[in-house]
């Protein structure tokens, strides 16, 4: 398993040094659909700069990253490359580390007979790390995201060691990358919501009766959310140690929870709110930003026994919702596709939802290209193919959810079923 | 179209010293005209009126006597405090390669600024105040003036100055009409007769400007005055206006003629600058004067023929007028170049990114000096500090000195200033890299695709002179000559201000907010409505439905209460 990993492992770093040196890194590091106001590496060299002349970097607008960030580079800034690679190769090294740990516990006589087909053998199961090793690192998008040198790859790098602390048991670790994920940015918030699922995992071998399972239940939720909070606040006041003042809440989180910048990108709030009218702009962007967070509840409740979906769920609501993605974002949650090749059979839409997902990041260059320097084409073409773009994602998403609940379901019922006449069932979502 | 910039005035001098005129024999009005024909055939026309009133605010009487001294602009300094005013409207950019340096420069639209006393407090209150007032007493619109458009510069030695340029202003006869009731007598008498707007406007330059500041009566500063001194510039193209002929005259230029002083005026002379035509070789004045003058003006020594308005000799026998025609009869040499020249352009393609260029000329043969470079960009161009380049010659010229302070979206622009050391006889270039913003739809003017105006930087600089500047400011001086008073001999004042830039911005489509919210709001609910349902409903085996008939005979069978079919 080690060598075909190193040499995925060298490839990516070859074509990413390859780019690096090329070219086509400046070209590449410019595109607003790699780079956002909040992860371009233009405005960290600039907050830097800014840092050396003796202002704030949170005095203006142009510096959106946090404090802990900056000292970071402050120290990296020459080996900046390697950072990024080293990040990405992190992430996938953990993702398959950890894939490798789960147990896919084979209970065969758990289920009816006839489902025999929908478990997967461990023949399947071997080349799943691997594979979700190569779908992160050779994916266009991470290459992409990593030769333009966005913090988006650090950020990726932050939920991949919480997921794989998580799922290897160690509290205090997941609490604290955790913490981490949140204060690069509010997202991962939601993240939190596997506090329910994984403890009940984790915990069931410990039930005695069901007072104590529910005492253990809420005694581990306190434990981790106060390690988690202390974590935060850790962190929040270390960054203010770091500058001596508060300026960054508002620019960093207020920022990002705002939306002042209305730089294209390939989310949904940039025209939006270009073309909001005054009136409604705060209605809306509360409503676009509680959407985000709207789906934690429901989907934890609904995955509670199944928490990598769940967090392939989160990431991927994350991914598109947020308020300036990017596609580094969205590398990360289809890095989680390969667990899932098991359930292509399930699939409805997967053909239209591909083909929608290319043509849109081949149209993505080119319209933007019409608007800003031909100036034959308007921002409604680029507008158009943002919409498409998310509407793709949300499908594939959407499809990946069905074809899980629907194998759930097969694994309880059944895989062919009959209806009262005898005749094959058709099964639908009422 | 509103920028910020601040125009801070002899920012050279020391801090604790202050640039105090003194004028020993008081003479409360005096007015004059100076005439310049430039080498490139255009005549420069300068007004200066100046008006002394002796009061003192700082005791917290109310002042309610005004004699020649205008009683809104009175009303505007004791109210709001101000120690200091000085606006211009202009129309039209000065060519300073082929004009020269004007007496008093000024940037093209509209520019206030304004020092406050130490005792005001609230300083954004009062200056908004201030703009709306004064917009309302030049009938101009500075009530386009706010935060996102003003700046303070630091390299202004009164702390608290605080300044705006808008760019976009016409100006026209409207402005003229209440700058000319300014005046103490009025368009009535003296040389305000001759500012008669149709033919002022018809010109290639023209700058009007009132400039308020307290003087020195004595040595020792104990008691001061307030000077009001209204300028006026105008470029004349006389190749556009003089008909192919090398002729001009007061009567070309203003179609007005001089009948009388102004009888409040202590002094009313008009100077012509005939330094170049010290033989009589290029041009000939009628009627001939002999009273010459000389002095030294922008580290120049000039001579001006004097016509003394106050004289009735000046008129002459026959009706009583003074017409001053004048005819050429050779082409003009060589202009001295001016020792400090500037130029600014926006390089790059396309709507995403853009570099602003700024180009210094120090054009002394070995002398270099410093200069400091004032720069204010409006916010939606997002300048990146880090790209900033200054190369004199071809190699790195590293300012000594830079403030910079970056912009907050909505709320400031960006303010730079840097103290730039020019090498003698070079180009020094300052490249700055920007991006543009998309802005809100209700953000843009209604005619987007013009652009946006980025108001003019300012070059400021004490520039060394070749002949020696007159520091002695007790004698009775002409008024071009002592606006900004030399502190050496050897170096005089000088203020640069670049060309305005008109950049263009991304637009989104204005006729699209109805649509656009309905599209993202769709695509948000599909999203809404896929997890909706696949987390509130479940699998069951559907059965087919019965047709139609059957459904009919089940509803009667029920209501009948025999079991369906």
């Amino acid at each position: 398993m080690a060598a075909p990993l190193t040499l995925l492992l060298l490839v990516a770093v070859t074509v990413r040094a390859a780019l690096f040196r090329s070219s086509l890194s400046e070209l590449i590091s410019e595109r607003v659909e790699v780079v956002s106001p909040l992860t371009a590496w233009k405005r960290v060299i600039e907050g830097l700069a800014l840092l050396d002349l003796g202002v704030s970097p949170y005095s203006g607008d142009v510096f959106h990253e946090t404090p802990l960030t900056i000292y970071l580079f402050h120290f990296l800034v020459d080996y900046a490359e390697v950072t990024f690679m080293v990040s990405v190769a992190g992430s996938s090294v953990f993702s398959d580390y950890l894939f490798r740990k789960q147990k896919f516990a084979l209970e065969a006589d758990r289920y009816p007979l006839d489902c025999l087909e929908l478990i997967r053998s461990p023949k399947e199961m071997y080349y799943i790390p691997l594979k979700v090793a190569m779908f992160y690192l050779l994916n266009p998008f991470t290459i992409l995201s990593c030769v333009a040198k966005s913090t988006c790859g650090l950020n990726n790098a932050i939920i991949a060691l919480f997921i794989l602390s998580t799922i290897k048991g160690n509290v205090l670790l997941s609490a604290i990358f955790l913490s981490l994920a949140t204060y690069q940015s509010i997202y991962p918030l939601t993240l939190s919501a596997l506090l329910t699922s994984v403890p009940l995992s984790c915990l069931i071998n410990l039930c005695v009766t069901q007072w104590i399972c529910v005492f253990l239940f809420w005694w581990f939720i306190v434990q981790y959310a106060f390690m988690y909070l202390g974590s935060l606040f850790v962190i929040i006041c270390l960054s203010f140690f770091l500058l001596g003042s508060w300026d960054y809440l508002p620019s960093v989180y207020g920022f990002i929870l705002s939306v002042p910048d209305l730089t294209p990108n390939i989310g949904l709030f940039w025209y939006f709110f270009a073309e909001m009218f005054e009136h409604f702009r705060l209605f809306f962007l509360c409503v676009f930003q509680i959407n985000v967070f709207f789906y934690t509840i429901p989907l934890s409740i609904k995955l509670k026994e199944h928490p990598v979906f769940l967090i392939f769920m989160q990431l991927a609501v994350i991914s598109i919702f947020k308020s300036y993605p990017t596609v580094g974002d969205i590398s990360l949650y289809m890095a989680f596709l390969p667990v899932w090749s098991h359930l292509h059979r399930f699939l409805r839409n997967i053909f239209l939802v591909s083909c929608v997902l290319l043509a849109c990041s081949a149209l993505f260059p080119v319209l933007w290209h019409l608007w800003i320097y031909a100036g034959s084409a308007n921002s409604n073409f680029y507008y158009a193919i943002t919409l498409l773009f998310n509407v793709a994602q949300i499908l594939l998403v959407s499809d990946y959810f069905y074809a899980f609940l629907r194998r759930e379901h097969h694994l309880t019922y059944g895989l062919y079923l009959k209806r009262k006449d005898g005749s094959e069932a058709t099964l639908v979502l009422k | 179209e509103a920028n910020a910039v601040i125009i801070p005035q002899c920012s050279h001098i020391p801090p604790g010293r202050r640039g105090c005129l003194m004028e020993t024999t008081v003479s409360p009005n005096k007015e004059e005209l100076v005439i310049r024909p430039l080498h490139s055939g255009d005549i420069y026309t300068s007004f200066q009126f100046r008006t002394l009133w002796e009061t003192d605010f700082t005791r917290e009487n109310k002042v309610s006597h005004y004699r020649l001294f205008p009683k809104s602009l009175g009303q505007v300094i004791s109210k709001f405090s101000v120690r200091e005013l000085h606006i211009s409207f202009t129309q039209g950019y000065w060519r300073t390669m082929q004009w020269g340096q004007p007496y008093l420069p000024s940037p093209p639209g509209a520019e206030l600024w304004v020092w406050f006393q130490d005792s005001l407090t609230d300083v954004d209150g009062t200056w908004k105040e201030l703009t709306n007032v004064l917009s309302g007493i030049f009938c101009a619109s500075l009530n386009f003036i706010d935060s996102t458009n003003t700046v303070q510069p630091s390299a202004s030695f009164k702390p608290l100055g605080i300044g705006n340029v808008t760019d976009h202003q016409i100006v026209c006869t409207e402005n003229l009409t209440p700058w000319k009731k300014l005046l103490p007598c009025g368009s009535k008498a003296g040389l305000a007769v001759l500012l008669k707007s149709e033919k002022l406007f018809h010109s290639s330059f023209h700058s009007q400007a009132v400039h308020i500041r307290p003087v020195c009566k004595d040595d020792q500063c104990k008691t001061t005055s307030w000077e009001l001194r209204q300028t006026l510039n105008v470029v004349f193209d006389l190749h556009n206006s003089g008909q192919g002929k090398n002729e001009w005259s007061l009567f070309k230029m203003f179609s007005r003629t001089l009948t009388e002083a102004c009888p409040v005026a202590s002094s009313s002379k008009i100077y012509i600058d005939i330094t170049d035509n010290s033989q009589g070789e290029q041009f000939e004045l009628s009627p001939a004067t002999p009273l010459l003058s000389q002095a030294v003006v922008l580290g120049d020594r000039r001579t001006f023929s004097v016509y003394d308005l106050t004289q009735q000799i000046t008129f002459g026998t026959i009706c009583n007028v003074l017409k001053l025609p004048v005819t050429y009869s050779a082409h003009a040499g060589d202009m001295l170049r001016p020792l400090l020249h500037a130029e600014r352009y926006v390089a790059g393609y396309g709507l995403q990114t853009g570099e602003i260029h700024t180009l210094m000329y120090n054009n002394h043969p070995y002398r270099s000096f410093p200069v400091l470079l004032l720069d204010s960009v409006p916010w939606y161009l997002r300048l990146y500090i880090h790209t900033l380049t200054v190369t004199s010659k071809g190699k790195d010229n590293k300012p000594s000195y830079i403030h910079y302070q970056p912009s907050k979206d909505r709320v400031r622009p960006h303010l730079l200033e840097m103290l730039v050391q020019l090498p003698p006889n070079s180009v020094t270039e300052v490249t700055l890299q920007f991006e543009r913003a998309l802005l809100k739809w209700t953000e843009y003017t209604p005619d987007p695709n013009h652009g946006f105006y980025v108001g003019s930087s300012v070059i400021s600089s004490l520039v060394p002179s070749i002949v020696a500047m007159d520091t002695n400011n007790s004698r009775e001086r002409p008024l071009f000559s002592s606006f900004f008073p030399s502190k050496e001999e050897s170096s005089y004042f000088v203020r640069v201000y670049t060309e305005p830039l008109l950049v263009n911005l991304p637009t989104p489509d204005f006729s699209m907010p109805y649509n656009v919210i309905c599209l993202t709001c769709t695509v948000v609910a599909v999203g809404y409505g896929s997890l909706y349902n696949l987390l509130t409903r479940s699998f069951q085996i559907e059965e087919p439905s019965p047709g139609l008939a059957k459904r009919i005979a089940n509803i009667i069978r029920k209501m009948r209460g025999v079991p369906p079919l």
